[in-house]
């Protein structure tokens, strides 16, 4: 470990992503395993639990994210033809529908919680075991998630910072491609998340 | 991380007092508990998961594939400080709360999320260490796909730096799982979800699958690099090239992809159908097969070569040793009937301390000896290294070898208290325990006081054929000036 700078090597930080991703893809991959599991065991519970939720804000959401991964994926394309301040527009506009995403997610939850529907509440608990299976898988997936939205929120807003002081340039940009990679990775899992728990009622 | 060994170390001497008579010696069942609980941690996540690649790896991958350092150097750093971090939290579940945690380091659901002790930040450290195990295999994939010098082709690389590759996939690729597996654990004990509470509707047989599904891959994580330790060392005192260089690799790769499918010998008791216990039974006996290739090769290897007998070839055949008796007590217990009858006894005792520390522990102090005077500069007293293997040898089987025994007439593991006619073989290992620290202290202090004032080491003090021979010892900062360049006949096991 020194502070003498080595050779930067866009494609090894390229490979370490994927492999991060892999590793993402996993850590929920265990969370979809309990998922089929329960479901397998509760068949009609989570056909009743789902049809609790809003499938119209769950479809909102769902054209967001990827309309975001979109924004996202051209920043990209602008950036390495040398148009910063599209990129820049772009990169914002990835931010604010991150944003959106995550209000209408509060707004959603907000909703669970004046039902009374929350893990460990006195109501749920009253239901039966699939039901509360159910939320508390839709609480924890829906949850991670939504702090993956987070990370990907804060890697945005350096993308943006290195734009605005001009240390992200047409051939140094592995930074944004590397987010973009991450984004699409939260875009991917919500692709799953929506049909598991809004629409397969 | 040599403190927190002699920490784990002291938590089983106390165990195996507290086991030299029956009934109550020096601790109570709840003590006792804990002891084995923090002793588990430790050992388990602090120190032998990361241990050899952390330290051999991060100082020799680099130099034997000839490069100057890692890919991330930074990432590296970030995953150093969040080991401490890890470290620190998983640690703290002592000092605070209400009591030091009881479970086992398996955190077996439903108790883990229904004991009163304070389990929180023990599961939360080993969370936190997990994502510094995948930092740090992510580092070395990359490194290793992209750092090599020029001719270093993938069947160039030395033997040791294929177990990390290996190695450093399981890291990826496992560890999420049991990630994941406790931040459920967490969120069951904070927000009461369910997942494993059969009140609830859920089902504790999922925790163990899913943490098997990690913590069996994870005992290669333990094994493969100190095998690889032993691929070099074995060839460098045999001055001749390694016995089936192919056969080591294909063996590795073969460990770690099998090593997923077995995870349910673990779980022959916890109620599976049967299918599943015929299968993993068959698997678990298919992923011994490349262990034993490796022990082939080894010996043969050793076999008519001109050896040069010195310490770290010594720790290398008691890694032999010691690692076949383990592997094949392993096969035991992989057998479905046999398991049936041993499982939770001193026998699975027996077999994982062959294993992870006869095994891991020895191969570590093997690369100790061996690299040592690469990294400090200076060479050890290596009559006092021998003699402090040959206590700690002996003390080790008369502390393991009973447990074989111990289990086989019925003695349960993890109780404080046992019947009167366990009660001369556990003397027996008791006695083992105290020669085998004596052992080890010596080893331990002949190396910190030679590290200090050691006769000054040689370039190459074993005529090794791999890389790090040839910079200077201690290394420079940047291992090479020049990176070098390996020809058509140069190779790490070159001999002529
Ligand atoms: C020849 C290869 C091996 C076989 C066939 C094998 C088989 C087994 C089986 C069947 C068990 C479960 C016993 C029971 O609980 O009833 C077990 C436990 C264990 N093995 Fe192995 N094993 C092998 C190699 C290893 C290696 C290489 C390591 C570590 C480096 C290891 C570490 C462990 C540990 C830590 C446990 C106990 C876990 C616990 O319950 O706390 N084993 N082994
Ligand atoms: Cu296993």
């Amino acid at each position: 470990m020194t502070d003498i700078h080595l050779h930067r090597d866009d494609e090894a930080s390229k490979i370490g992503m994927w492999l991060f991703i892999f590793t993402e893809l996993l850590l929920f991959g265990g969370l979809f395993i309990a998922y089929s599991i329960y479901r397998f065991k509760n068949p009609v519970a989570f056909h009743m639990a789902a049809e609790e939720l809003d499938l119209s804000v769950g479809l909102i959401n769902t054209i967001i994210l990827l309309t975001s991964s979109a924004t996202l994926a051209m920043a990209y394309t602008a950036v390495q033809l040398g148009k910063i301040g599209t990129s820049k527009i772009l990169t914002s506009a990835t931010i604010i529908l991150a944003i959106v995403f995550l209000i209408n997610k509060y707004f959603e939850w907000g909703a669970k919680f004046e039902h009374n529907l929350y893990p460990g509440s006195d109501y749920l608990m009253e239901l039966s075991q699939g039901e509360i299976l159910f939320f508390g898988l839709y609480f924890a997936m829906t949850g991670l998630h939504a702090l993956h939205i987070i990370i990907g929120l804060i890697l945005m807003f350096v993308v943006l910072s290195r734009l605005q002081n001009k240390t992200m340039t047409s051939d140094n940009n592995q930074l944004l491609e590397n987010s973009g990679l991450y984004w699409h990775l939260v875009d991917i899992i919500w692709i799953f998340l929506f049909p598991l728990f809004y629409l397969i009622t | 991380m040599m403190a927190l060994f002699i920490v784990g170390l002291s938590l089983g001497l106390a165990m195996k007092f507290e086991l030299l008579a029956p009934g109550k010696t020096i601790m109570g069942a709840q003590d006792y508990n804990a002891t084995f609980t923090l002793h588990g941690i430790i050992m388990i996540f602090l120190i032998v998961v990361p241990g050899l690649p952390a330290v051999f790896g991060n100082f020799f991958l680099p130099i034997l594939i000839g490069a100057k350092d890692v890919a991330f150097p930074k990432l590296n750093l970030l995953s150093w400080w969040i080991y401490i971090v890890g470290a620190t939290i998983a640690i703290s579940s002592q000092f605070f709360g209400d009591g030091p945690p009881d479970t086992g380091w398996t955190f077996y659901a439903p108790y883990s999320f229904k004991t009163g002790t304070n389990m929180l930040p023990a599961v939360l450290g080993a969370f936190v260490l997990g994502f510094s195990s995948i930092v740090t295999g992510l580092n070395f994939i990359v490194t290793i796909h992209r750092l090599r010098c020029p001719g270093m082709g993938w069947f160039k690389m030395p033997l040791f730096v294929w177990s990390l590759y290996g190695t450093a996939w399981i890291q990826l690729l496992a560890t999420p799982i049991v990630g994941i597996t406790l931040v459920m654990v967490i969120l069951e004990r904070t927000l009461n979800i369910g997942f494993f509470d059969p009140a609830l509707g859920g089902d504790p047989i999922l925790y163990q699958h899913l943490f098997w599904i990690y913590s069996h891959p994870a005992v290669y994580i333990m094994i493969l690099p100190a095998m690889g330790v032993i691929s070099e060392i074995i060839p460098t005192f045999s001055q001749k090239h390694i016995f089936g260089y192919k056969a080591i690799i294909i063996s590795t790769m073969a460990i770690a992809f099998v090593g997923y499918f077995v995870w349910g010998h673990h779980m022959f008791t916890s109620g599976m159908s049967g299918t599943a216990l015929y299968t993993f039974s068959l698997l678990t006996f298919l992923v011994a097969i490349p262990s034993a290739i490796k022990v082939f090769n080894w010996v043969a290897t050793l076999h008519k070569a001109s050896i040069n007998l010195k310490t770290p070839l010594y720790w290398a055949l008691a890694f032999m040793f010691v690692f076949m008796v383990g592997g094949l007590s392993g096969m035991a217990l992989g057998a479905l009937a046999t398991d049936v009858y041993l499982h939770d006894t001193a026998f699975v005792v027996g077999h994982f301390h062959y294993i992870v520390f006869g095994g891991t522990g020895f191969a570590f102090l093997g690369a100790m000896h061996y690299w040592f005077p690469k990294m400090y500069g200076r060479m050890y007293d290596a009559q006092w290294a021998n003699t402090g293997l040959v206590i700690m040898f002996i003390g080790f089987n008369a502390l393991y070898a009973p447990m074989f025994y111990l289990g086989m007439i019925g003695m349960p593991r993890r109780y404080f208290d046992y019947l009167p006619q366990f009660h001369a073989a556990n003397i027996l290992s008791t006695m083992g325990s105290w020669v085998m620290a004596t052992g080890f202290f010596i080893v331990l202090i002949n190396l910190i006081r030679s590290s200090r004032n050691g006769a000054p080491a040689e370039v190459d003090p074993w005529h090794g054929k791999t890389l790090e021979w040839t910079v200077p010892s201690p290394p420079p900062v940047l291992n090479f000036d020049e990176i070098p360049t390996l020809g058509e006949d140069d190779g790490p096991y070159e001999y002529k």
